[in-house]
């Protein structure tokens, strides 16, 4: 059977470029809100840029935070959040006051990078290093280069971390849940293995990660 | 560790990417999703598109070929021209830009710049500063409007309060001379603001590249050097890396 990829719009970002670099890897994402669609859907994206706050509130007027969280704590269909995406699923985050996040990983937070000496946001190409294997990773070599931008990043205990990044400090850029799956960095802006990254997450099945 | 970025920065003009010199005499690069694609091919780390009928002639942003280009380009894409209006920040990203680059809309109205990093954050804004040295002094400069008496590094300080993601610095002196960036220009911005800088006007060797660095440039932006010298964006990447500045080689 084949993937039926929804990307959630909830007015936050770049939607056209995640759904372009799925049809460059041979599938098809629909961008929507539509509560029908989204349940009906085999993989869950999350991408997004713009601030916290902002987003949370958008998703939860859209009454997308519950359905969310059943389509993916309980139906564990496989769910890709990326960049402010990944942010989100964090319990809490620090970007202009305190936010409540989705809170699907535990004990994680969004906090802003302090170091006086670094250039904020955290904008360019950045390396990956693979900190326990992961199906998202199949056919990427470690420390390769991916496309950042963020002033803030996600604080967690490595329990779930797949990948770290190195910026003034080591902080975890990939994650994995069980069928949560999520990048700090932009796979659809990082060319042959951002692409790749979206044909793994595609190419997953519900089953293959139970 | 965080790589320098080597970006190419073209004109979009009548349905064409051009280069220009000094801001005039411009050249044909070619047909814009085929460079794209050959962009896209040889690994540059990001592209800038100005979009010169929108700016100078008001005409509207050519959403068409900017939603083709998007097509072609899997790595972060600049749009810039004529974008005055949250409105036209929308239609941009909707056509699959991922940042928008502002210039006379910020002059006039530096607010703008928050009001975009409100909805869309900073990261998304890519505040283009033209200046050229008149009588020695640096003057901020537009296509339009020409000199303008503001001091471009007051300038760059507002933008930066008003929450902008990097500075795009163009040298009108130095645009398609192949003479070299302005490393003095230069100084005074990595010295005076904390945001990125990308540095562009000028390279035609990998050692304009290297002496923009030395001086605190964060990305080079250049168009002349890939379409008529003998360097392609590789060995520009590969001299560089010789002198230990990281780039990225996929």
């Amino acid at each position: 059977m084949s993937a039926n990829i929804v990307i959630i719009d909830y007015g936050m970002g770049n939607l056209r470029s995640v759904q372009k670099a799925f049809e460059k890897v041979g599938f098809t994402a629909t961008i929507t809100r539509d509560h029908a669609l989204i349940k009906e859907a085999s993989h869950i994206v999350l991408p997004g840029v713009g601030a916290f706050g902002d987003a949370m509130k958008n998703l939860d007027s859209l009454g997308l935070s519950d359905l969310l969280h059943v389509e993916i704590l309980e139906h564990k269909k496989p769910f890709l959040g990326i960049c402010l995406g990944m942010q989100l699923i964090a319990e809490k985050s620090y970007e202009f006051g305190e936010h409540q996040g989705l809170g699907w990983i535990e004990n994680a937070k969004v906090v802003r990078f302090e170091e006086s000496s670094l250039k904020i946001p955290h904008v360019g190409w950045n390396e990956m290093n693979f900190h326990t294997p992961s199906v998202l990773f199949n056919g990427i070599p470690d420390h390769s280069n991916f496309y950042f931008v963020h002033s803030y990043y996600f604080e967690a205990p490595s329990t779930y971390a797949i990948g770290y990044c190195d910026y003034g400090k080591s902080f975890v850029c990939a994650i994995q849940k069980e069928n949560i799956f999520a990048t700090q960095f932009h796979p659809e802006k990082s060319q042959t293995h951002g692409l790749q990254i979206i044909k793994n997450f595609a190419n997953l099945t519900k089953e293959s990660l139970c | 560790m965080l790589k320098h970025r080597l970006i190419p920065c073209v004109l979009l003009k009548d349905w064409q990417l051009v280069k220009s010199i000094q801001f005039g005499s411009f050249r044909t690069i070619g047909h814009p999703t085929a460079t794209v694609r050959v962009y896209n091919a040889r690994n540059v780390d990001e592209l800038i598109v100005l979009d010169i009928d929108a700016s100078l002639n008001n005409e509207p942003i050519n959403t068409e070929i900017i939603t083709d280009m998007a097509n072609e380009c899997f790595m972060p894409l600049t749009i810039g021209g004529g974008i005055k209006t949250i409105e036209d920040v929308y239609t941009v990203l909707g056509a699959g830009a991922d940042k928008v680059s502002i210039n006379s809309e910020a002059i006039k109205r530096p607010s703008f710049i928050k009001e975009i990093a409100t909805i869309f954050g900073s990261q998304c804004v890519v505040c283009s500063i033209d200046i050229k040295k008149v009588d020695g002094k640096y003057r901020v400069f537009t296509k339009k409007e020409g000199l303008l008496d503001i001091d471009p590094l007051e300038l760059a300080k507002e933008y930066e309060a008003q929450g902008a993601g990097e500075i795009l610095l163009t040298s009108v002196d130095r645009e398609g001379t192949t003479l070299g960036y302005d490393t003095e220009l230069l100084k005074l911005f990595t010295h005076t603001v904390h945001i990125p800088i990308i540095i562009n006007g000028g390279m035609g060797t990998p050692e304009h590249g290297l002496e923009a660095l030395q001086n605190g440039a964060d990305a080079l932006a250049a168009a002349y050097i890939f379409h008529f010298t003998q360097f392609t964006p590789l060995m520009i990447k590969e001299a560089l890396s010789k002198h230990r500045y990281p780039f990225r080689f996929i």
